[in-house]
């Protein structure tokens, strides 16, 4: 591999996780280099979210680490571990129903200002222009610069990821974690946030992405890892998996059966 | 000045506010309730209300000990009566002090759990302080006869400045004592403060990520913020918000007994805000003047006063209705409150301020956004 040490950003340690007796991650070892984006695909129950929930500190490995910038995770909160730079999409939508979109958004740009406790009384919202204005912003680049004011709760499946995919955005995170973003998504919607992330992308920030549609995946990845039955299986570039016999094993006949998802 | 900046529309609500407040010896006239003793208590109860709100309103997080504080707020100012000064400024000071100090405390533990382990928390420490007060420490509460003045207590600042008058004293600002319509007045400019420091909180950053924190507390965790310190801190205001209205209830009447931390008070601070409009500014507000209003007038009608008011009507018709009405007067004042409450949690579950809202969209604002507080980064009532 000619990757050279110094411009891995993540680095997943030898982790398995034991969950309840059933061996959901086993051995899983990894690394992700600086401004690309390394995909995560794997038929349903192969452990993909699970291998997230370890990353961002919502399940402890049951052996192995995950290492970010130098510094391991494992053990840190889940707060301390955003504070660090690392933002995650959800496979189901995490966002605040009961607030207005402008307000889900601004809500984690005072996280990356502030701190992860901050009294802060004597501003009022209104009068933070600079997180507004960039709230706005990123709102527009998802698309959703109509719904400022509606109320998040109220939003469609695929709005409410286009908005929780900005709730990332804007801490303008070292490592965005994203699993299955365009599911739900109708092929317009995807399209945009293909574009979206490549634009991001050109930015230099790093993803991990977990993916079931092999069109999102292919135009994407600098790279894929194959996950079944809670092991990599495969790992290369998108032309070296998509050539590998293994694979299409797992798959049962290739992507074809994937897009269904 | 950012410490006394809000948005316009605050600022009228405050205004709105501060008129009707100031002028509750005018509009209560006509409703019976227009002397001192109990405009005291609608004030001071729309304080415990609204401090009370910014836990549950704001955090989600429901608290049924609340009198606690209360209560270690009139024990606290009682106490600087009998050994520095009638002063109200020290007693309020003090008072604030301790009962956030006892908020922290059982704040820190009760916050490590949440939901109705939570409650049940809060209700337990509430209990042992009540318990406490009323036995074990009796030097200090006088337990079941009451924390009073007496005219041996040292008093050492007043006594310094003044020779000790010949009865016993009344609560004073700046060496003026006042009781009657000057302590309604007193007691009114305090929540007068205490709802501007709520808008205020309502309107910051820390208020939206209490908002937060009660709609997503995952998304909150994975966002980057430590969300402990935010609920203990909105359960220390509250509390201390406990402890103002404790001492004020002392002030107006220098008396601390623990009654006032029984658990049913701690129960009513909850109907008043449910009553009025959870999360809502103005509703707790609300909630506390109907309950109180409910408490002291309503169960003090009597069959003869629903005679009069149904005297328009003939004999036949007037008494049978008369008797009905009756039973829902006097002693069945609680009967109708209970009704009351059922009937607004069952058709109005934001309180009696939904209803002001969906009675204000019915009226030409058909245009406006519906979704409360959706438009503007903070709802307004
Ligand atoms: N909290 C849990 N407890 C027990 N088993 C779990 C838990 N979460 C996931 N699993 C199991 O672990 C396996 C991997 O799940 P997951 O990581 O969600 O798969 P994927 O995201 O790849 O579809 C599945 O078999 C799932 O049933
Ligand atoms: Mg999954």
């Amino acid at each position: 591999m000619a990757r050279s040490d110094q411009n891995i950003v993540l680095h997943v340690d030898d982790v398995s996780k034991n969950l309840g007796g059933l061996q959901a991650l086993s051995d899983i070892d990894f690394a992700v280099e600086e401004g690309t984006t390394h995909a995560i695909i794997g038929p349903n129950g192969a452990g993909k979210s699970t291998l997230l929930n370890v990353i961002v500190g919502r399940l402890p490995p049951t052996r192995g680490a995950v290492v970010f910038d130098g510094t391991v995770l494992t053990g840190k909160q889940p707060y301390e571990i955003n504070q660090l730079g690392v933002a995650r999409v959800f496979q189901t939508p995490e966002i605040f129903p009961e607030l207005s979109v402008l307000q889900n958004v601004m809500t984690p740009a005072f996280a990356k200002r502030d701190g992860a406790f901050r009294i802060n009384i004597f501003r009022t919202v209104d009068s933070e222009a600079e997180i507004r204005d960039e709230a706005e912003a990123i709102l527009e680049d998802v698309g959703l610069s109509t719904r400022l004011a509606s109320h998040a709760g109220s939003l469609s499946r695929g709005d409410k990821r286009r908005m929780e995919l900005a709730m990332c955005l804007i801490q303008h995170p070292r490592l965005l974690l994203l699993d299955e973003p365009t599911a739900g998504m109708s092929r317009h919607d995807t399209n945009t946030t293909i574009d979206l992330l490549k634009k991001i992308k050109a930015r230099g920030m790093t993803k991990v992405i977990i993916e079931h549609d092999m069109h999102v995946v292919f135009s994407l990845a600098d790279r894929i890892s194959v996950l079944s039955g809670g092991k990599i299986i495969a790992e290369g570039t998108p032309d070296e998996v998509r050539g590998s016999a293994k694979v299409q094993e797992a798959y049962l006949g290739g992507a074809h059966r994937l897009e269904a998802h | 000045m950012t410490l006394f900046a809000l948005s316009r529309r605050d600022l009228a609500v405050f205004a709105v506010f501060a008129v009707v407040v100031l002028a509750m010896p005018f509009w209560l006239q006509p409703l019976g309730a227009a002397y001192p003793a109990l405009m005291q208590k609608f004030v001071i109860s729309a304080i415990f209300a609204i401090g009370f709100n910014i836990l549950f309103g704001l955090t989600g997080y429901l608290s049924f000990g609340h009198a606690a504080f209360l209560g270690v707020g009139s024990y606290t100012a009682v106490w600087s009566f009998k050994l520095l000064t009638m002063d109200a400024i020290p007693a309020i000071f003090f008072a604030v002090l301790v009962s956030g100090l006892f908020a922290l405390v059982i704040g820190y533990l009760s916050l490590r759990r949440s939901g109705i382990y939570f409650s049940i928390l809060t209700l337990a420490f509430a209990q042992m302080c009540y318990n406490l007060a009323y036995s074990v420490l009796t030097p200090i509460t006088n337990g079941e006869t009451s924390l009073q003045l007496t005219l041996s207590d040292p008093r050492l600042i007043d006594t310094a400045l003044a020779p000790r008058p010949a009865g016993l004293p009344s609560a004073s600002l700046f060496g003026h004592s006042f009781s009657g319509l000057e302590g309604f007045y007193f007691c009114a400019v305090v929540l007068l403060i205490a709802f501007f420091v709520t808008q205020k909180i309502f309107a910051s950053p820390f208020g939206m990520m209490l908002r937060a924190i009660k709609s997503n507390q995952t998304r909150m965790t994975y966002t980057g913020f430590n969300t402990r310190p935010y609920t203990l801190t909105a359960f220390v205001i509250s509390g201390m918000f406990a402890g103002l209205a404790g001492a004020l209830f002392a002030i107006t009447d220098p008396l601390a007994g623990t009654e006032r931390m029984q658990w049913t008070a701690s129960g009513e601070v909850v109907l008043m805000t449910i009553l009025g409009g959870v999360g809502t500014l103005i509703g707790p507000v609300i909630g506390a003047w109907f309950i109180e209003y409910f408490e002291n007038i309503f169960s003090a009608f009597n069959e003869s006063v629903v005679h009069a008011f149904f005297s328009f009507l003939p004999a036949e018709i007037a008494d049978p209705v008369a008797l009905v009405a009756s039973k829902f007067v006097g002693e069945g004042w609680q009967l109708t409150l209970g009704l009351l409450f059922v009937l607004v949690v069952v058709f109005l579950p934001g309180g009696i301020m939904e209803g002001v809202r969906r009675i204000g969209s019915l009226f030409g604002r058909r245009g406006t956004p519906v979704s409360p507080g959706a438009a503007r980064a903070q709802p307004a009532e």
